[in-house]
Parts: structure tokens; C-alpha cells; sequence
């Protein structure tokens, strides 16, 4: 009995320096597994270095095979060993790299299999690959593949503790709230009792009738009463005004979206440029929800999630999503190819100008050279967006107000902006004064 | 002393046994009140719990509730596509080339589509071969998203899919084919090299076919001419900028007159450079905008018309022919005429609109004799191959029952056909009969079978517009429903499997091309054969060097002819005319055209008899003015051969006495809405394709109400409205004897009022940026009013519907004003009301003034197009209360239609009266049942520009919206704007030039130079505006040759 409350103890510390060292934990377990890989690979292949394979995989082959997965082409774990059972030696192996369709042509049984059944798309050949090289990311192909076990686990203890940690708060809580009703009842009856005790032993109790009471005093206080009510006008005005006057602002809007579309993984911790899926940003009225198409430009190989994740947002979350956004594109991600039964999806919008206000993106994004951000605020920490400027026409304009005017190598400009800027005696002109403010810029 | 007068309320009183006397005493009312029946139901009135103040609580409520429910905004959606196409941008609008054949409007133009849907028709800038997009063209896109169309083929009125239709059809034909019974193709007009090669080809394979062209209005004679003079079935082409002196018989070239089309060439001439301009005169019966626009019109009756031509004939060729006797005026304007072609020599053109052969030949012959320029014998016009004895010949057979089938695309014969009685026994006795057709239309409803038709901008196609001159058609949008084209169907029958696309661009790559790239072609949207031109001009040079003499010694027979056939036919002669806004009515459903408001008339909604003032009196025809302003006209019956409809009489300043007109087009009744069922049904009349016909006319009772713009207004002397002078003055006189600017007295000097000292505002700096200015050039508008429906398309400006048009809430933005001149000329009007000296007397102003209100019988007429002017001292600004109109620095005048709240105050205060007020909300709203209440209809707004509100004022913005395009455009490229980049909605449709649009502070532009103009004015400048928006003086050639 002792033994066993003294292990939970060993346990609970052993879990709250979990929680408090889980990073640290981790990355000593990667280390480990990483020696512990390279000891394991160095006996099967002897010559290669995997750290350095690992870029070269990445830099020239991830485009189209993956370790697990069978992309583009065939997946390359323990390719060597695969083919070793075809008979096939490491020589074949530096031929087919260098120049596939050469062996392709001298009619190799196996490279010939292997084309066929890839759709006869001849691999790109490596001829800028030493054998060295090939060894290298042959004995990187050879690594065992890693177990995220760990980082489950410690996810799953890190939730369990999490929840009896609110759990607490709630029993705390609901005591204190026991207690002082405790607390008025007992005061309540000993006012009681002692009420009973002086009726008893015939003891005259004060009588607050006689005085005036407080509230009496100052509702005769005719002044008084004014200024409060004054006040009480004023500043109920004040608040009903500021209700009244953020009707429609929907500033902090966030909806749930149909694909929960993380911008901090995408924009954030991958650096995508916004422009790239909102490309018509550029050129158009509109920045554009990118098609679906764009979206598969690189989840055709990215098809699960690797990055950090919460208890919220789990890897299982993320890859959920991302087979959402195969179903809707019509993507096989097993055959690796379209099946032809797509759908759009339905995002919701965020940002809702009104008909009646003219924005154009290309403008502020191509001409003026607006960050993204200024308006959309630090989209790349959004886990999901949410209306980040109140857009209202007060914002706009003080923006308008503020804002030089990015004249810089734009013919255009030139000429007007010499003119306007020695008219009002300036170095640098602001959108307003170029007439950023007049009313038929932006509605019509 | 007391009276013994009887007071008396009413002649009950008088007699004393009146029942209704004692009643009156005891009651207030004779009869009681019904008080009940107004409440409701007494029971349950009394029975209800609900009291007076309950009810006022639960609408206080609900009004609150309403507004707090309301505050909470939509959720709303964005779908982006899954693969989205690469030309598409979302946001940014795509151009394509394509040309419109419907049979009767021919242009080659280009279509503006955003997020794949076309929702604007422009001009073809590339495409010089023919007219330019005339007001049904721009609004044709409108027709694409028609809610009524069919929506997939149909049989007996159950639909079918294209299967069993193929299936079906095929085996009929086949029977048919196997009977030996001909198989008729009826169609129109196509002039596609294409659709004959396959009409060659089904003809091939069915055996006895019978191909019949067939133009809802005919050009038959003038084809006939032409083909029995040159051999070939086409029209005469005339180039009007080679012309500097023309001659027109009844030929209303500036409207429909083969085609249209001319416009442009016209107006080239007619503006006066270094000192020369064009002169024109025109013989016409009715008041057309060609004879509006001439510089001399003679108002005749139409038989009197040939005997004009037969004497013209005689004057320039001098063959004699005896023509009948002419009045004296008559008689001296066609010498006047005469002398001014043969002193014009090569420089003058003849042309009639008179359907007879005869008198199309004698135009030829003169046009010949005159080694005219203008008339351009290399590329005659293809767009018109109707055969009216072809008809003819086909209901003769149809009735009788000899034909096996008939297949029919783009016409409408049992609305078109006079004896469309005649034609439908005849299709009731055909044994299979198809209709390709958009609607459930007159026609299509008999066919046993309906093929739904796409829209043009659904559909492939190519027209040899001229000679020579190539145009392709091409979609711009997936074909909305289950429909297919005609040319797709003969493929079809015939057992061909490819698609009509690669059918034309084979065709056209061994037949047309030459080698050259189709997909330029399709690229540019015409195609013009350069070999093909070369030799063509070669060879017409030749031919005009050679044949000069012969022609002039051969003929007479013609002339003689025709003058034989000049007599009077009698007392009132009919004119079957086209209006600009209508055509041939098969665009009958649109309502841009429906609002739009003839450019003569300025009536919308309508068709009607137009009648002389002398006539209508004769008659007991009347139109009155009632006290809203509207218009209303008598009814007459109108009888032709027994035929007879009933019309509204609209009198018309200009018509010739002992003629009318009436305009063809109207009074569908079916494939369209009610409220676009309107007018009367002219093809009724149009008997024997004869568009002159005897008739007789009688008043009838009742009284119709006309939807006008603008009453027969004359312009009463008021000069600084319309400035006008005649080519002679503009020659020799100074510019402040022409166009003086008004003055005012200061200090009692006079001073100008655009000088600084006089003006009530402050002057704004506007050399800086772009300083948009807007120029009209009285002189080369014809008022064909493409900028109208241009503009209602650009701007999403919506149709009130022919009520409200009547009560003066037409919305257009864009308006064309026509004055009539109360003497022949406005130059007399001037005079007149210069010499008026006090009130009474014979110079009386009392007098006179109400004189001048009535046109002249032939009275001089002048265009105006008006928009807002876009004053830099705005009336309309100073007054807004919450500062919702505002004025920019590039001459704009702004309009903030959310922070408007309808006081109307500026409306009040434009001396322009080119504001326009939303008095309900006119999109989504049943009562308004137009494009914009159906969401097929709404696909063609604008999405840059805002749908207007109820009680919102609203205006023409001077297309901010496109010079922002065009200043975004260079800054993106990081470049100086050209000139001609700015455009508006308006000076882009103008085809005639009139309408130039730029920026003044660049001072190489075109508007720059033409506000330094002589000619230029402001409209109502006294008033001190200072608009953007400039008109040049009208100049009018009256020197007589």
C-alpha cells in the first residue's frame, strides 16, 4: 500500500517534469533515436552518410517520391534492401539514378515494370550525382522509420493533467460558494436569535424609523438628483451611441470555415507569400480565395501534417483536414490521382465591405505596396482568421491620411506628384492629398 | 322686413315630397355609412381580446424587434472554383471578339464579360468593315439572360431531350425525303459562308430541298435591282465619307435602310472643316432621323416620292422622262437638288429607300451617271438575301399541302407575315415542322417541334458581312441551357460528327482564309480577304472607267417606269417604318429597348400612328397634354385592303400632309412579358412586303396614354440651348456672332460671364492631375441613341416601366433631347423672338410666344444629348444637406448614394434636370418586373458599379468607374496615360465621333483642342456652372448649290 502511493508520487513528478520538460524530453529522445538510427543504418550501408543523404533526398528527389508513400513515384524506404530481393545491385541502382530511361531502353525487366506501372513517366535523370551522393541518400532511404510514440504520450498525459487541473478549480469553487452560504445562514439566524433573546428579556430596541433614512435625503436633494440624472443621460448616450455606431463593424469576426485552414502553418511557420494563393491580389479588385487547384499545387505531396500541435489541434486534426480538402478536389491521395468528382467548397467570408464601397486590391497591394498585415493584421499567427481592422470608412480614411503616396520608378506618378507636392509645399504627398479622400474615389 | 327668398341646397328641396329632403334632415347622408363593412366582420371585432392599445404595443414591439434582428449581418459565402480557368481573374473583365446575325442587326462588336458572363456590348474598334453597335446591339446581352427562354427542345409542348429529338427528326426527314415531298428550310438572313456550305450539303443528302431567305422586312426590290445590274444577290454598299453631297429619297439610311450602318461615314462629312462640309437633302413622307439630321428635308407623299426620283433621274442624266405634275416647292427643290449632284459631279450619291425595283434601279443609274465615290461596287452588302416571291411561292405550296417539312431558324412568320393566317393553314398541312427558336414564340407554338435555340453569344458562326469582308461569331459563355443552333442540327441530319467550330474553321481555312491564322481571325473577329480586296478594287476601278458610257446611254425604261407608277394611290398613304429603338421586334422583350424613347417621338413603350397636324384635324384626331405633363392621343382605326387595327395617333411635326406612319416591331403577344406586350401589330399591314400602302383612316373613341420623355417641344428661340449656324455665317462671320459668349453687367460694363469677377464661387485649382472633360459635337450626333442603352447597361441604371415613365421617373442618365424649330428654321425662331416688342401688338411677346410653341409643319430639328454637365460651380452641391454629391478635383461631380438621404433638393436645383430619383426600389421587386427582378436578369449588372435604392437621387457619374480603371491600368504598369485611353460608357458606343471624352490638362488631347474650339459652348452658360460636359455649335449646310 505504501509501495504503491509512493510510485504515484514518483509518477506525478515524473509527469509535471514531463510537462515542464516535454520539449527538452523530446528532443533528448530524437537525439537518442537519431545515434541509435545511425548505428543500426551504418550496418546495413556502409559507406553512406543519411544526414547528408537527407538534403540530398530533399533537394532533388522529394519533389516526387516520398519515404512511406507512394507519390509520383515509388516510395523509397529500404529501397536498396527492396531491390536487392529483384536482384538487383547498388550498380543498377547508380545507372537508373543517373539515367533511367537509358536502362529503360536497354530493355531491363524490372526498369521496364517499374515505368509501366508509373504512368511511363521516365524518371528526371541525375547525372550531377556522384555515387557517393546516391549512397548517401540510400543510406538515409535506409533509416527505420521513426515512432512518434513519445510525443503522444506525453501529449496525452500533458491533457489528462490539464483536465483535473479544471476540474479542481470547479470542486474549489463550488466550496467556497458552500461556505459562505454557510456563512449568511448562520448570520442570520444568530440576528435571529437575538432578536428573540431581547423580545424575551424585554429590551427596546433602537428604532431606525425615526431618522431619515440616506436614499430619502437624496432624493430630496433636488441638485443632486439633477447632476445624477445628467450624468446618467450623458453616459448612457455615450455607451448607446458606441453601441449603435459599431452596428455592422464586425471586427474579431471569426466563423468556423468548412476546412480549417490553419494561415499560421501556412503563411507562418512555412513562410508562404500571401500572394501566391491570393494571386489575383495583384491584378485585381478581388484578392481571391485561391481554387482548389492552387491548393493541390503542393498538398498533392503534402498529405500529412508534421509540424507542432496543440491538444486542440492534434496531427490527427490537421490530416483530417487535409483529406477534407481531398474529397473536395476530387484527389485519390492512394492512386495518386484525380478521380474527377470534386466540389467547391464553401468558405466562409470574412471580410464584408459593403456594395456601395469600391476597394480595390491591386491598388494597395501592387501600386501603394501595402503590406498584407496592415490591413489583415498578423494573419500569420492566425490559427483561424478573423477580421482583424474594423473596416469602417474612419479607418480607411485615416489610413488615406497618413499613408505617402509610393511614387517610387512609377511613371505615372511623376509628373502630379512634382506639381501637387510644390503646391502644398511638401516633400511627400499622402493618398489624401492626391485625392484619397474625395468621396467618388471609393463609392459609385 | 323680413325676405321671402327660399334659400335651396339642391333641387330636392324644391319639391316638398321628397323622400330624400326628410332623410337629409334626420341624417347627415342619404345612405348610411357602411361603417361595418369597412371595419370588417362586427363579431369578431367585438369578440377579440385585442384592444387598440394592444395593437399599437405588438407593433412596437415587432418594430423593434424587426430593427435589432436586422442588425445582425448575413453570413455570406465566397466558392472559389476547383480549377479555376487560366484567363479568368475574379475581379478583372475579359474582351471577346464577336459579331452579331440575328437577320436583321449585323455588327461586328465586343463583348465584355466578367467572371465569365457577358454583360456589356462594345464596339469593335479592329473591325472597320461596317457599322458599329447601334442601340439594339448594345442591348442585345440583355436578351442572353431572358427569363423567358426555352430551356431545352419541346414537342407538342412537353419537352424532350436531344436524343429523342434526334432520333425522331431524323426518321420524319427521312420519310419525307423518301416521299420526294420537298423539305423546306425557311431561315434567315445568315450570310454565312458556313451554314451554306451546309445547307449545300443537307440539300445533298435529303435530296429535294428548298432553301427560303426570309427578312421580317424586306429589301427585296433593292436586291432584285442589284442582281439584275451586277448579278449578284446584295445590296448596294454607299460609303457617306466619300459623299459631300447627298441625295436621299425616302431613305432612312441613319436608322434601318439596308442594314444601317452608314452612320459613321455620314458623320464623318459633317463636320465643317476648313470651311467644307457635306450637304444633304432629303425627301421623305415620314419624319425619320435621317431627315431630322439633313440640312434641307421635303416633306412628301410617298407615290410623290417616285415621281422624284424619276425627275432627279432625268435632271442629273438628262434622258428625259415625263413625269407628272409635282407641287411647285417640290419641283424646285429637285431642281435645286439636281443642280447640286451634277455640280457635286463623283462627290454626290443618290439613295431611296422606295421598295421598288424600278426606283432602285434608277438610283443605281444616277449613282452610275454620277461616277459617285460614295458608291462602293467592290463589297455590296451581304446582310440582306430575303426573296419575298420565294414566300410567296412557299404558303402557296404550304397550303396547298405539297411540302414535306419545314425547318425554320430565326424567323417569326406568323407575327411577321401579313397573311400570317395564310402561312399557318399552310404549316397545319405540313407534315413535320421544326422552329429553332429562343421562345415560345408565335411560330415556334404551332411547330410540332421547337428546337431551343442558344443566344449569339451563345454560339459559333461567321457572316460575310460585305464583299470580301469576313466577321466569326464566337460564344462567350457556356450556352445557359439545354439548347443547340441550328448549324449543329444540319450537322446532325447530315451524319456529320464534327462540331460546328471545327466545321467553320475548316471551311474557313480552305475557302476564306488563304493561309492566313484562324485564331487571329477569331482573335480580332473579322477578317477581310487581302487578295480578295485588291482585286476587287482593281477590278471596280476598271469597270467604273469602262461602263461610265454605256450606262448612260441604255436606260430610261427604268425611270419612265417608275415615273409611270408614281400616281397618287390615294388620300392618305401609309409608311411602314423600323424605329431605332425596336427594329423588327424580335428583341420585343428586352426592356432597355421597350424604355428606350425614340429618338423622333421621345416616346417609350409604344408604337402609333404618326399623323400631319392638318390631317389629324381633318380626321378629328387629337393629342392632348393632361395635367401630369403626360401625353395622351386619340385612337384611329387604320385600314388597309380590309384589314384593320386600331392604333394611337401620335401628330407628328414633319409628316407630310396625306401620309402616316407606322412602326413596325410591335404588339407581339407571344414568348414575352405582359408589360412588354405593347403597341399594335403594324406587320398586320405590311401586306405583299409593300411598306407604302393606301389606307384609310377614322377616329375612333378612347383615348391612349403615352409614355413620352418630351412633348413636341419646340426650342422658342432659346439659342444658348442649341447653338446653330448656317455653314455660310461659320464661313464668313466672326465666332462672336455665332457663339457669343452671354454677358452680364458689372459696373455696368458688359463682362462675360466665364470671366472670374462675375462668379458667385470661388475658383477651384484644377491644372493639376487629370482634368476630365466631355465634348458633344452637335453636328456629327445623329441621336441614334446607342450611348442611351450604353449607358443603362454600363450603370446599372434600372427600367421604371412605361407608368412611371409617364409620370416623368425615367431614370436614364443619359438623355437626347429633340427641338423643333416653330418656324421652318430655329434661325427664324431666333429672329422672331428678338424682334418681339412689348406684350400685345403684332411683335406682341404674349402672342407670339404662344405661337412659338407650336412646331413648324416642316420644322428643323436638333439633337441634344445631355447628361449630368459635371459643373465645376455645381447648383446641385451647394444645396445637398448632408453633403452626399461633393466635387473632385478631376471635374467630377460625385454622388455618395449612401450618404444620400432623398431630399431632392438638388434635383430641384440642376438647371440640367439630369437628376434622377428612385422612387421605389426597382431591383428584386415584383411590381417592377424587369431584368433586375429575376436573378438570370440580374447577371448582367455591373459589378463595379452600385444597384441604386429606393429614395436615393442618382446621376450620371461621367463612367468614374472606367477612368479609374484606366488610371489603375497605368499605375500598375507604371506609365503615362494616352489619349484615348479615357473612355465613358457613352463616348465609347458614339460611332459618329460625336462624343469625345479626355483629359483637358493634357493638352495634346483631342478634347483639350476641341475646348479651344470656335464652336464650342457650354449649355446654358449664362447660368455661370462652368460644366465639364461641352457642345459644339451645330452647323447647318444651307447654301443652296
Amino acid at each position: 500500500m505504501k509501495k504503491s502511493y509512493q510510485s504515484l508520487e514518483v509518477n506525478l513528478t515524473n509527469n509535471m517534469r514531463k510537462v515542464i520538460h516535454r520539449k527538452l524530453s523530446i528532443n533528448i529522445l530524437r537525439l537518442g533515436l537519431i545515434i541509435l538510427l545511425a548505428f543500426t543504418t551504418s550496418l546495413s550501408a556502409q559507406e553512406g552518410d543519411s544526414v547528408k543523404g537527407k538534403s540530398l533526398f530533399n533537394a532533388n528527389c522529394a519533389a516526387c517520391h516520398k519515404l512511406d508513400k507512394k507519390m509520383t513515384g515509388p516510395a523509397l524506404r529500404h529501397v536498396e534492401v527492396r531491390l536487392a530481393s529483384e536482384g538487383l545491385d547498388r550498380e543498377w541502382i547508380y545507372a537508373w539514378v543517373k539515367n533511367s530511361s537509358a536502362v529503360i531502353k536497354s530493355g531491363d525487366a524490372y526498369g521496364n515494370k517499374i515505368y509501366n506501372e508509373y504512368g511511363k513517366a521516365a524518371m528526371t535523370p541525375f547525372p550531377q550525382l556522384s555515387n557517393a551522393d546516391i549512397d548517401n541518400i540510400l543510406a538515409y532511404t535506409a533509416e527505420e522509420k521513426k515512432v512518434p510514440a513519445v510525443s503522444v504520450d506525453t501529449a496525452a498525459v500533458s491533457s489528462s493533467s490539464s483536465d483535473s487541473s479544471s476540474v479542481s478549480n470547479e470542486i474549489i469553487l463550488g466550496a467556497l460558494a458552500f461556505l459562505f452560504m454557510l456563512l449568511v445562514i448562520a448570520l442570520y439566524s444568530v440576528k435571529k436569535t437575538l432578536r428573540r433573546f431581547a423580545e424575551v428579556h424585554n429590551i427596546e430596541l433602537e428604532n431606525s424609523t425615526e431618522k431619515t433614512p440616506l436614499w430619502k435625503v437624496i432624493i430630496k436633494n433636488q441638485f443632486l438628483m439633477i447632476v445624477v440624472a445628467i450624468f446618467f443621460l450623458l453616459s448612457s448616450a455615450y455607451f448607446i451611441y458606441g453601441y449603435l455606431s459599431q452596428i455592422g463593424v464586425d471586427q474579431g469576426y471569426q466563423p468556423v470555415q468548412p476546412i480549417h485552414f490553419s494561415h499560421k502553418i501556412h503563411a507562418g511557420d512555412n513562410g508562404i507569400d500571401c500572394k501566391y494563393c491570393h494571386s489575383s491580389a495583384r491584378v485585381s479588385k478581388t484578392s481571391g480565395i485561391p481554387s482548389l487547384n492552387v491548393c493541390m499545387n503542393c498538398h498533392k505531396s503534402v498529405s500529412d501534417y508534421n509540424g507542432e500541435t496543440t491538444i486542440e489541434h492534434s496531427k490527427e486534426f490537421y490530416d483530417g483536414e487535409i483529406q477534407k480538402l481531398y474529397a473536395a478536389a476530387g484527389w485519390d491521395d492512394a492512386d495518386q490521382k484525380y478521380t474527377g468528382e470534386s466540389q467547391p467548397v464553401k468558405w466562409v467570408r470574412i471580410h464584408n465591405l459593403p456594395d456601395f464601397a469600391y476597394f480595390n486590391h491591386s491598388q494597395h497591394v501592387t501600386v501603394a505596396g501595402v503590406e498584407c498585415q496592415k490591413c489583415h493584421g498578423p494573419v500569420e499567427e492566425m490559427e483561424v482568421v478573423y477580421q482583424h481592422a474594423p473596416l469602417t470608412m474612419g479607418w480607411c480614411i485615416n489610413c488615406h491620411r497618413e499613408t505617402d503616396v509610393n511614387v517610387k520608378d512609377n511613371a505615372y506618378y511623376t509628373k502630379i506628384h512634382e506639381e501637387l507636392s510644390k503646391k502644398y509645399g511638401v516633400d511627400k504627398l499622402t493618398a489624401a492629398q492626391m485625392g484619397g479622400l474625395e468621396c467618388g474615389k471609393c463609392h459609385y | 322686413m323680413s325676405s321671402n327668398k327660399k334659400y335651396w341646397k339642391s333641387v330636392e328641396e324644391l319639391n316638398e315630397n321628397s323622400s330624400i329632403v326628410e332623410t337629409l334632415k334626420q341624417n347627415e347622408f342619404v345612405e348610411e355609412i357602411p361603417t361595418d363593412e369597412f371595419l370588417g366582420d362586427k363579431d369578431t371585432l367585438e369578440a377579440t381580446s385585442t384592444t387598440r392599445r394592444d395593437f399599437l404595443k405588438y407593433v412596437g414591439f415587432s418594430t423593434a424587434a424587426a430593427s435589432l434582428a436586422a442588425c445582425e449581418g448575413p453570413v455570406k459565402k465566397s466558392i472559389p472554383y476547383v480549377v479555376q480557368p487560366t484567363e479568368i481573374i475574379p475581379g478583372v473583365a475579359n474582351y471577346y471578339a464577336t459579331t452579331i446575325a440575328n437577320g436583321f442587326d449585323f455588327a461586328s462588336v465586343l463583348v465584355k464579360t466578367r467572371e465569365g458572363r457577358p454583360i456589356k456590348i462594345e464596339n469593335n474598334t479592329l473591325a472597320a468593315t461596317s457599322g458599329s453597335a447601334n442601340a439594339r446591339v448594345n442591348a442585345s446581352v440583355l436578351g442572353l439572360y431572358d427569363s423567358l427562354r426555352l430551356q431545352s427542345p419541346r414537342k407538342q409542348g412537353e419537352s424532350l431531350s436531344w436524343n429523342a429529338f434526334d432520333s425522331e427528326t431524323n426518321q420524319k426527314l427521312t420519310d419525307i425525303a423518301a416521299t420526294n415531298k420537298p423539305i423546306v428550310l425557311l431561315t434567315q438572313t445568315f450570310a454565312s459562308p458556313s451554314t451554306s456550305k451546309l445547307i449545300a450539303e443537307f440539300t445533298e443528302k435529303y435530296g429535294n430541298v428548298r432553301h427560303v431567305v426570309y427578312d421580317a422586312v424586306s429589301e427585296s426590290a433593292a436586291l432584285d435591282a442589284y442582281q439584275a445590274k451586277y448579278g449578284e444577290r446584295a445590296l448596294a454598299n454607299y460609303d457617306f465619307s466619300k459623299a459631300l453631297s447627298i441625295v436621299s429619297v425616302g431613305a432612312d439610311f441613319l436608322g434601318d435602310w439596308q442594314g444601317g450602318g452608314f452612320d459613321s461615314g455620314y458623320s464623318k462629312n459633317k463636320v465643317p472643316v476648313y470651311g467644307k462640309m457635306s450637304r444633304h437633302i432629303q425627301f421623305e413622307s415620314n419624319m425619320s432621323l435621317t431627315g431630322a439630321n439633313a440640312d434641307k428635308r421635303v416633306p412628301l407623299k410617298p407615290s410623290e416620292q417616285k415621281l422624284v426620283l424619276a425627275k432627279l433621274y432625268s435632271l442629273v442624266t438628262g434622258v428625259s422622262v415625263s413625269t407628272g405634275k409635282l407641287p411647285e416647292h417640290i419641283e424646285k427643290a429637285v431642281e435645286k437638288a439636281a443642280t447640286q449632284l451634277n455640280k457635286a459631279g463623283s462627290s454626290g450619291v443618290v439613295v431611296t429607300g422606295i421598295q421598288d425595283v424600278n426606283a432602285q434601279t434608277v438610283v443605281l443609274e444616277i449613282n452610275e451617271a454620277l461616277a459617285s465615290k460614295a458608291f462602293d461596287k467592290a463589297t455590296p452588302i451581304k446582310t440582306r438575301q430575303g426573296n419575298d416571291k420565294a414566300v410567296r411561292q412557299l404558303i402557296t405550296d404550304m397550303k396547298a399541302g405539297r411540302i414535306g417539312a419545314i425547318i425554320m431558324s430565326g424567323v417569326n412568320p406568323v407575327y411577321t407575315l401579313a397573311n400570317a393566317s395564310d402561312f399557318l393553314e399552310g404549316l397545319k398541312k405540313t407534315d413535320l415542322s421544326i422552329t429553332f427558336s429562343m421562345k415560345e414564340d408565335e411560330t415556334s407554338s404551332e411547330s410540332q417541334y421547337i428546337a431551343a435555340a442558344p443566344h449569339y453569344l451563345e454560339s459559333w458562326g461567321d457572316v460575310e458581312l460585305k464583299k470580301g469582308h469576313y466577321a466569326l461569331t464566337q460564344p462567350t459563355i457556356r450556352p445557359l441551357f439545354d439548347t443547340r443552333q441550328f448549324q449543329e442540327a444540319l450537322l446532325k441530319w447530315t451524319g456529320n460528327d464534327v462540331s460546328y467550330h471545327d466545321y467553320i474553321k475548316e471551311a474557313w481555312g480552305t475557302d476564306i482564309l488563304g493561309g492566313s491564322s484562324f485564331n487571329k481571325a477569331l482573335h480580332d473577329g473579322v477578317y477581310v480577304g487581302s487578295i480578295l480586296t485588291e482585286i476587287a478594287s482593281v477590278d471596280s476601278e476598271e469597270i467604273e472607267e469602262k461602263t461610265e458610257e454605256p450606262t448612260q446611254v441604255v436606260s430610261g425604261d427604268a425611270a419612265r417606269a417608275l415615273a409611270a407608277s408614281g400616281k397618287s394611290i390615294g388620300s392618305l398613304e401609309l409608311t411602314l417604318y423600323t424605329k431605332v429603338g425596336m427594329g423588327d421586334g424580335q428583341q420585343a422583350n428586352n426592356p432597355w429597348l421597350q424604355e428606350f424613347p425614340d429618338p423622333i417621338t421621345r416616346a417609350s413603350w409604344d408604337n402609333y400612328l404618326t399623323i400631319s397636324k392638318a390631317d389629324a384635324d381633318a380626321l378629328g384626331l387629337m393629342n392632348k397634354h393632361v395635367a401630369t405633363g403626360a401625353l395622351n392621343g386619340s385612337y384611329a382605326n387604320v385600314t388597309v385592303n380590309g384589314v384593320t387595327i386600331k392604333a394611337p395617333v401620335m401628330i407628328q411635326p414633319g409628316q407630310a400632309k396625306g401620309s402616316v406612319g407606322l412602326a413596325l416591331g410591335y404588339g407581339k403577344t407571344k414568348g414575352l412579358k405582359t408589360e412588354m406586350q405593347t403597341g399594335v401589330n403594324a406587320y398586320a399591314l405590311y401586306q405583299n412586303f409593300n411598306s407604302v400602302q393606301k389606307v384609310t383612316v377614322e377616329a375612333v373613341s378612347g383615348e391612349h396614354e403615352f409614355a413620352s420623355v418630351q412633348l413636341h417641344n419646340t426650342l422658342m428661340g432659346r439659342g444658348d440651348i442649341i447653338k446653330e449656324t448656317t455653314l455660310e455665317v461659320f464661313n464668313t462671320k466672326d465666332k462672336k456672332y455665332w457663339n457669343a459668349i452671354p454677358v452680364v453687367s458689372l459696373n455696368h460694363e458688359e463682362t462675360p460671364v466665364t470671366s472670374p469677377e462675375v462668379d458667385l464661387w470661388d475658383e477651384f485649382d484644377r491644372s493639376i492631375g487629370h482634368h476630365f472633360n466631355l465634348s458633344i459635337d452637335l453636328n456629327s450626333c445623329t441621336g441614334c441613341g446607342a450611348c442611351v442603352i450604353a449607358c443603362h447597361a454600363e450603370n446599372n441604371v434600372p427600367v421604371v416601366g412605361k407608368e412611371e415613365v409617364r409620370r416623368s421617373r425615367d431614370m436614364h442618365w443619359l438623355r437626347i433631347d429633340r427641338y423643333y424649330s416653330s418656324d421652318e428654321t430655329f434661325e427664324e425662331d431666333n429672329s422672331k423672338k428678338e424682334g418681339f416688342s412689348g406684350l400685345f401688338g403684332d411683335n406682341g411677346s404674349l402672342g407670339g410666344f404662344g405661337e412659338m410653341e407650336n412646331a413648324s409643319d416642316n420644322p428643323q430639328v436638333a439633337f441634344q444629348p445631355v447628361m449630368c454637365q459635371h459643373c465645376n460651380h455645381a447648383p446641385c452641391e451647394t444645396v445637398c444637406p448632408v453633403a452626399a454629391t461633393s466635387h473632385g478635383r478631376q471635374g467630377q461631380n460625385h454622388m455618395a448614394y449612401n450618404r444620400c438621404v432623398g431630399t431632392r433638393y438638388c434635383a430641384n436645383n440642376c438647371p440640367y434636370k439630369v437628376r434622377r430619383f428612385n422612387w421605389f426600389l426597382y431591383n428584386g421587386n415584383d411590381e417592377f418586373d424587369y431584368h433586375m427582378n429575376d436573378d438570370l436578369g440580374r447577371m448582367v449588372l455591373n459589378p463595379d458599379v452600385v444597384v441604386r435604392s429606393r429614395g436615393v437621387m442618382e446621376k450620371c457619374s461621367m463612367c468614374i468607374q472606367m477612368t479609374q480603371k484606366t488610371i489603375l491600368d497605368a499605375k500598375r504598369d507604371g506609365r503615362v496615360i494616352k489619349d484615348g485611353e479615357f473612355q465613358t460608357a457613352c463616348s465609347a458606343a458614339c460611332s459618329s465621333g460625336a462624343m469625345t471624352f479626355g483629359d483637358i490638362n493634357d493638352k495634346e488631347s483631342q478634347v483639350a483642342k476641341l475646348k479651344e474650339d470656335n464652336r464650342m459652348y457650354h449649355l446654358l452658360e449664362h447660368v455661370g456652372t462652368k460644366p465639364n460636359v461641352m457642345y459644339q455649335t451645330k452647323v447647318r449646310n444651307t447654301t443652296e448649290a
